[in-house]
């Protein structure tokens, strides 16, 4: 255990160290000149620009200027933006209970309906687990841009129950204004979580043990519990890596689509008048993020099935 | 190889769903290549006097806020919605397949460097690639199709890799090697024919997703730039007129991506259970 741990910390803080390089890297080979970038194609005088390049220490070698951005990045700090005016990580700080509240939000959702359905269509075959398929077939296929207009044409224009713009104050409003969002941000991810949930306890559900269970007279209610779904949870578990990941960027795309002010719709503005700062910080973030979400995944697994400890499951 | 050609290569009924999907690709493909001779109206043309107004003889989708025809813009707009994803799926699937089959037939180090290669790319999102390469080279196509060509090989690389360790675990290429064939015959002529039919089936599945991250990052103003029909920019063009109560210039693009991505991971699935059924 402990040396598995200490392994997968090593790869972690490489692919940090990595995926940091190459973000910063992506900004010093875009074409033209940073200090022309940062000005945003305004004429600047020549001392604006002198200013420019030291404040963002654009004339120390490549390597110097990224061990600078890392080290403040360490300690929180990763510059000020261009756009605003303001650090970036008070831009960010204000912006992440909107985006945090959102995602947890979908979070909880996509694994609501997601098992729910998934468990229902396994256990009941026929027409209900055709429905179910052919929704979440339908649930996939719809990027959540295309649910989020889906969803405001039918709750905020035709039948006026929900919001269309804005965040909301106070937590009744936050839901009220977040449950649109949610939804759209929710809807293929539930449906993957649903066809995952269906396949594995299908597949468990025709397994011998699950035969002897139910011929020693355990309750159904027992083995499915017991024996089915704990035993299905395995490749659940590894999805949710995909889902988290997705979650992350396609916040973006939801609060562009209802105009809330979170940190996707920051880096989606940033992107658009080259705020580089942001776009490094925020990009930086979601990559830490998902990292970390994955590492502990293949963390719980072994919580989750025993079978694997941890010197096995790296070897698979 | 579409599904057709396998169905009468392996010789197996083809499932009904299946076909349908292949079905609606050929009308969405077929839409694309003539569009010129489909389209009612042309897909530039403003009219403001048609703004907004719903379906009618003339314009059967409506018009959008600039009286543009809503259903020439979507039958237009299927060229750049199929040309993005082809070139993504395209790209990944050969380097993909090449670096997996390489990983998997060389082993020891080059698998070690390959495949820690593909864990890293793993740790950028096929979008925040692309949204970052977009914030470097500026929107249109090119940036967003690079972006996910390289987000999207390690998927198929790991695919190609494990299927391509499970046949050189069988008989037939220790047979061959105990022959005396070189390497590459081996690989060229039987180890990538029996690799492919599962990478088909995935890369038709990576169409739908590559369809629907391009859509996304027309929508956000990162892809197809305007005035150029596209799906996803119709859909961000058409979300203002939806608050004032006109519903198909958003709707109808919505619909198409929908439809397309069902349609494909319904080909991809298809061949994918084909290739199972054979193998069993």
């Amino acid at each position: 255990m402990g040396a598995f741990l200490a392994r997968r910390l090593a790869g972690l803080v490489a692919t940090l160290a990595g995926a940091s390089f190459a973000v910063f890297a992506a900004v010093y080979l875009a074409p033209g000149d940073p200090a022309s970038f940062l000005t945003q194609g305004r004429s600047a005088s020549p001392e604006a620009l002198a200013a420019i390049r030291a404040q963002y220490h654009l004339d120390d070698p490549f390597l110097v200027q990224y061990l600078k951005w890392v080290s403040g990045a360490l300690s929180g700090d990763f510059g000020r933006s261009v756009q605003f005016r303001q650090d970036v990580t008070g831009l960010i700080l204000a912006r992440l209970p909107t985006t945090l509240f959102l995602v947890g939000y979908a979070g909880l959702l996509i694994v609501l309906a997601g098992l729910l359905l998934g468990a229902l269509a396994a256990l009941r075959p026929g027409p209900l687990d055709r429905i179910v398929l052919i929704g979440t077939g339908v649930a996939t296929a719809t990027p959540s841009f295309v649910a989020a207009i889906g969803l405001i044409s039918l709750f905020s224009v035709q039948l006026g129950w929900f919001p269309a713009f804005g965040n909301g104050t106070g937590l009744t409003g936050r839901l009220w204004h977040l449950t649109l969002p949610a939804a759209a941000l929710a809807l293929t991810f539930a449906g993957l979580l649903a066809r995952v949930t269906r396949a594995s306890m299908l597949e468990e559900l025709a397994r011998e043990h699950v035969e002897v269970a139910r011929s020693r007279g355990v309750p159904e209610q027992a083995v499915i519990r017991r024996h089915v779904l704990r035993n299905s949870l395995g490749p659940i578990s590894t999805v949710t890596g995909t889902v988290v990941a997705g979650l992350l960027v396609a916040t973006s795309i939801v609060e562009s689509a209802f105009g809330l002010s979170g940190v996707g719709q920051l880096l989606v503005s940033s992107v658009t008048v080259k705020d580089f700062p942001v776009v490094q910080a925020v990009t930086t973030l979601i990559v830490v993020v998902f990292v970390l979400a994955n590492l502990l995944v293949d963390l719980l697994q072994p919580a989750i099935d025993p079978r694997l400890s941890h010197g096995q499951s790296r070897a698979l | 190889m579409t599904a057709v050609t396998l169905h009468r290569r392996y010789r197996l009924p083809a499932d009904n769903l299946t076909v349908a999907g292949v079905a609606v690709l050929a009308v969405l493909v077929a839409v694309a290549i003539l569009a010129p001779l489909v389209a009612p109206h042309d897909p530039l043309a403003i009219d403001f006097s048609a703004a907004l107004s719903g379906p009618s003889s003339d314009h059967l989708l409506g018009a959008d806020q600039s009286g543009r025809d809503v259903l020439s813009r979507l039958i237009f707009g299927a060229r750049a919605g199929l040309l993005g994803p082809l070139l993504v799926v395209t790209l990944s699937t050969v380097a993909g397949t090449l670096l997996g089959v390489l990983a998997a037939w060389c082993g020891g180090v080059v698998d070690a460097v390959l495949s820690r290669g593909m864990d890293f790319v793993f740790a950028f999102p096929a979008l925040l690639l692309a949204i970052t390469l977009v914030a470097m080279f500026g929107p249109g196509l090119s940036a967003p199709v690079v972006a996910m060509s390289i987000a999207y090989t390690p998927y198929v690389g790991r695919l190609a890799r494990g299927v391509a360790m499970r046949e050189m675990s069988r008989p037939y290429i220790h047979a061959y090697r105990v022959q005396g064939w070189s390497g590459w015959t081996i690989c060229l002529r039987h180890l990538v024919p029996n690799v492919l039919p599962l990478i088909f089936a995935q890369s038709a599945i990576n169409f739908g997703y590559a369809l629907m991250d391009l859509a996304a990052l027309s929508f956000l103003g990162f892809g197809t730039q305007p005035p150029v029909p596209d799906w996803g920019a119709m859909i961000n063009e058409g979300a203002s007129a939806l608050l004032q109560g006109a519903m198909l210039p958003a709707l109808a693009p919505g619909a198409a991506v929908v439809i397309t991505v069902v349609a494909f991971s319904t080909v991809g699935e298809g061949i994918a259970d084909r290739v199972a059924r054979r193998q069993r």
